[in-house]
């Protein structure tokens, strides 16, 4: 038997970094079989499971590895898409060591149960398998419009017609699935993986109609006229934050969405076999800490760059980035450079970008979200030398649709005030949840967002008629 | 998908074409654009909308053919289909009567200046008109221009019809004799910068409209930044429309820049293709 059998968690097998970083092909590998297997039997099948709090979907975690432990894949696999459309998407997104594993009582003494991975794995056995599990509901004819095709909307979209709605998506982008067909790359989300479980929520009678910008291309009222009686809108946290330093529009300075947004959803890393360019300097510096950060280093890595770092303002442990995912960035070779923050950004007489002049920061008391807030240390500015920046220091609410809904009420940072239980906002009729409620956070927040949403409209939809 | 319905060669290099495509000419405005994608490999490319009926549901683009997508685009024909046709994008011009409005179009930045100036003539306005185009060959649309305009005048650089020179002389000209409330002028971003500083000279209140570099079109990426005023912008949802004497147009000239060797290789790429394909079928 293979030495990675351990008596604990498994180890994920993963490509190696001279072979991955030259190309976009996915990086961890999967686990085989008898190791998914193996695992799931070390589950204690708790009686009160605890996993299951940390899992904003509500996967009957032990259900479905009690099912995998017996070989019974299959039935495992229908456990969790009782809850979860887009199992092979959280499998390999999830921040698990946050959420369902961080929970798990064997976490307390040893190592938690790999539930994330035992999920990429059946999600990944039916897909490659073929299992047949449609089971197509009858629609009431209630129609339920959803606006954007992120991870909220899908999960929103695929519950309501789980319930017997006709629900038709609309989205602005040509391709489904919002950051995680644009932002997320492939090397860590397949874009074919998207697609089926795009497909599998088609499957179930949901309508998708793509190049819509509601707002737009159709408004509120269309909609409406339509014969649309209730609304989701899960349009994400799209526009991109920029510092606003003096050169930050020289030429090879992109932000994180651009940038990502050409290499993935446009696929310039197949340039010119597609039509879209990038480009990508020798020397390329991410501004950021976070997971867009590190997407946004390892696709420049990937795209030739010879040399990537990473400038942070804190240090290391305040990263809001998955740890996996900074080690393999780290693996990779992209070098972190902490305690650093921009000033200005330097410029050739052809206003091509050449450099961040940056200044040293050390850690002050701890600030409202309880990390210890940067301070600048005065006259310790130096020059990072870049011919390619990426700011990756977050996104806010896109305004495009909310500008023509002027009744809906918004918070102050401009994101939709929502009821946290069932999504409904100020307008009647009108839910919403994922990133254009809480801000950027993550998949399975915006879907657990998309699912409480999905059985609110379903009352309010009942109660209507 | 959508359909072309009609195409029309308007010089050797600027084709129109009507797109069946209800949904945008439903909601279309003067001073917006759609992005096309013509196939899957394509790139997101935005085009104004050079004029729309909202009942027949149709749309008319203009284009010049300046690289692999426009190229591309001018090869296809009646009946066929584009991929993605998204919009109406953008913010729409102040619809109002302001009294005297000159528009000047350059270019193919004709195109984007005759919807302004039919709805503009249509509230009222007095509209006077400059077209230009470096020579003949790349001029079109008086007919329509003129059925607009309560004066037209037409210049090319080399002089091959109308008047020798450039739309900023004919502007200046205009400006001396005639109380003017406000000028829109669209083309080639040179031209849109000189006209703006002329204008300045007078302060003419000027609207432009910007061509930065774009991808997505709904203000998720930031490709189309532009410093307007002290102001950062995102021209696909802030414009394209905005204050000719706010905007830094050296930056934007750099930024139009980025890809030049990229849409070069673009291109060759295309053409070596295209030639390839040719002896394929000669065979
Ligand atoms: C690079 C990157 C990496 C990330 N990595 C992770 C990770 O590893 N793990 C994790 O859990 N989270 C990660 N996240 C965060 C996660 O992707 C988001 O929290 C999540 O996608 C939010 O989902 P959503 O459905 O709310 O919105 P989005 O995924 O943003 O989808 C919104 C969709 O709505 C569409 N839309 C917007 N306006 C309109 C309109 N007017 N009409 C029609 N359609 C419209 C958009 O085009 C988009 O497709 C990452 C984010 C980024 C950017
Ligand atoms: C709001 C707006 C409206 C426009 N309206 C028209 C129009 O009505 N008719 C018309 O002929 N042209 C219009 N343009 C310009 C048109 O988009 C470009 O000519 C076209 O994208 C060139 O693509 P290409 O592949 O054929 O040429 P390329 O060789 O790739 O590019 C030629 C030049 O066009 C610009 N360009 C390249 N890619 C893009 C892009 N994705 N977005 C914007 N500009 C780009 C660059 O400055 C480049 O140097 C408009 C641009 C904008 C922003
Ligand atoms: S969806 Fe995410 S949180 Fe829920 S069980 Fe799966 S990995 Fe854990
Ligand atoms: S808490 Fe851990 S051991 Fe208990 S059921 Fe959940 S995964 Fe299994
Ligand atoms: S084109 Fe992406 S923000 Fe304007
Ligand atoms: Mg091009």
């Amino acid at each position: 038997m293979p030495n990675n059998r351990l008596n604990g968690r498994p180890k994920m097998p993963q490509r190696t970094v001279q072979e991955r970083i030259r190309d976009f092909d996915e990086v961890p590998l999967g686990l085989e079989k008898w190791a998914a297997i193996e695992e799931a039997k070390r589950c204690l099948q708790c009686k009160k499971p605890s996993c299951m709090k940390g899992c904003p979907v509500e996967i009957d975690i032990p259900g479905f590895i009690g099912l995998l432990a017996q070989g019974k894949i299959d039935e495992a696999v229908m456990k969790i898409k009782e809850k979860n459309s887009l199992p092979a998407i959280c499998g390999r997104v999830c921040p698990q060591e946050e959420q369902c594993e961080s929970l798990c009582v064997l976490g307390k003494k040893g190592q938690p149960i790999a539930v994330g991975y035992l999920e990429r794995f059946l999600a990944d056995y039916e897909r490659e398998q073929g299992i047949d599990l449609q089971k197509m509901p009858t629609q009431n004819g209630k129609k339920v419009a959803i606006i954007g095709s992120g991870p909220a909307g899908l999960t929103c979209a695929g519950d309501c017609a789980k319930m017997g709605h006709k629900v038709t998506i609309f989205e602005a982008l040509h391709s489904a699935g919002g950051v995680l067909i644009y932002g997320i790359p492939e090397f860590r989300l397949p874009k074919a993986i998207v697609a089926q479980e795009v497909d599998y929520v088609k499957s179930l009678g949901v309508e998708l109609e793509l190049s819509v910008v509601v707002g737009k291309t159709l408004t509120f009222d269309d909609l409406l006229q339509d014969g649309f009686k209730a609304f989701f809108i899960g349009t994400g946290a799209g526009l991109p934050h920029f510092m606003n330093l003096p050169g930050e529009n020289l030429n090879g300075i992109y932000s994180a969405n651009e940038f990502l947004t050409r290499s993935n959803l446009m696929k310039a890393f197949r340039f010119p076999e597609y039509d879209t360019p990038t480009k990508v300097g020798r020397r390329v510096s991410v501004i950021g800490g976070g997971n867009v950060a590190m997407d946004s280093a390892r696709t420049a890595l990937r795209l030739g760059a010879e040399e990537v770092c990473l400038v942070y303002r804190r240090t290391k442990k305040e990263m809001p980035a998955r740890i996996e995912e900074i080690e393999r960035a780290e693996e990779e070779g992209i070098n972190c450079i902490i305690l650093t923050n921009p000033v200005r950004f330097v410029g050739n007489e052809n206003k091509w970008v050449t450099g961040i002049e940056c200044i040293q920061m050390e850690l002050g008391e701890p600030d409202e979200s309880g990390r210890r807030r940067p301070i600048p240390v005065p006259g310790s500015e130096f020059v990072i030398p870049a011919d390619t920046v990426v700011v990756a220091i977050g996104q806010g609410p896109n305004p495009l649709l909310l500008e023509t809904l002027p009744e809906l009420k918004l918070n102050k940072r401009g994101y939709i005030e929502a009821n946290e239980v069932t999504g409904a906002t100020s307008i009647p009729g009108v839910y919403a949840g994922g990133d254009i409620v809480t801000g950027a956070a993550t998949v399975i927040s915006a879907m657990g967002a998309g699912k409480k949403a999905a059985r609110a409209i379903d009352d309010y939809l009942k109660n209507k008629s | 998908m959508v359909k072309i319905i009609k195409k029309e060669v308007l010089t050797p290099q600027i084709k129109l074409m009507v797109i069946d495509a209800p949904r945008v000419a439903r909601h279309a405005k003067a001073g917006q654009f759609v992005i096309v994608r013509i196939n899957e490999e394509g790139e997101r490319i935005p085009l104004t909308i050079a004029d729309f009926d909202s009942e027949k549901g149709t749309v008319s683009i203009i284009f010049q053919e300046v690289g692999k997508s426009t190229i591309q685009l001018g090869e296809l024909n009646e009946g066929d289909h584009i991929t993605d046709f998204v919009g109406p994008l953008g913010k729409e011009i102040e619809e109002k009567n302001f009294g005297h409005v000159v528009c000047v179009g350059g270019g193919v930045g004709i195109a984007p200046i005759y919807p302004k100036a039919k709805v503009l003539k249509k509230l009222g306005n007095r509209i006077t008109s400059i077209i230009g185009a470096r020579s003949s060959d790349l001029l079109f649309w008086e007919d329509r221009m003129q059925s607009v305009s309560d004066a037209l005048y037409v210049t090319t650089d080399d002089g091959s019809y109308g008047e020798k020179g450039f739309v900023t002389s004919v502007l200046d000209r205009v400006i001396q004799k005639e109380k003017i409330d406000l000028v829109i002028a669209v083309g080639p971003l040179m031209m849109m910068k000189m006209v703006s500083l002329l204008t300045k000279k007078y302060e003419l209140p000027t609207l432009v409209s910007l061509n930065p570099i774009m991808v997505d079109g709904t203000g998720m990426c930031g490709c189309c930044r532009v410093t307007v005023g002290k102001e950062c912008k995102f021209t696909c949802v802030d414009g394209p429309v905005f204050d000719g004497h706010s905007v830094d147009y050296d930056e934007l000239l750099a930024r139009q820049r980025n890809y030049l060797e990229e849409e070069k290789r673009a291109v060759e790429n295309w053409l070596m293709k295209k030639a390839e394909e040719g002896v394929h079928h000669a065979k």
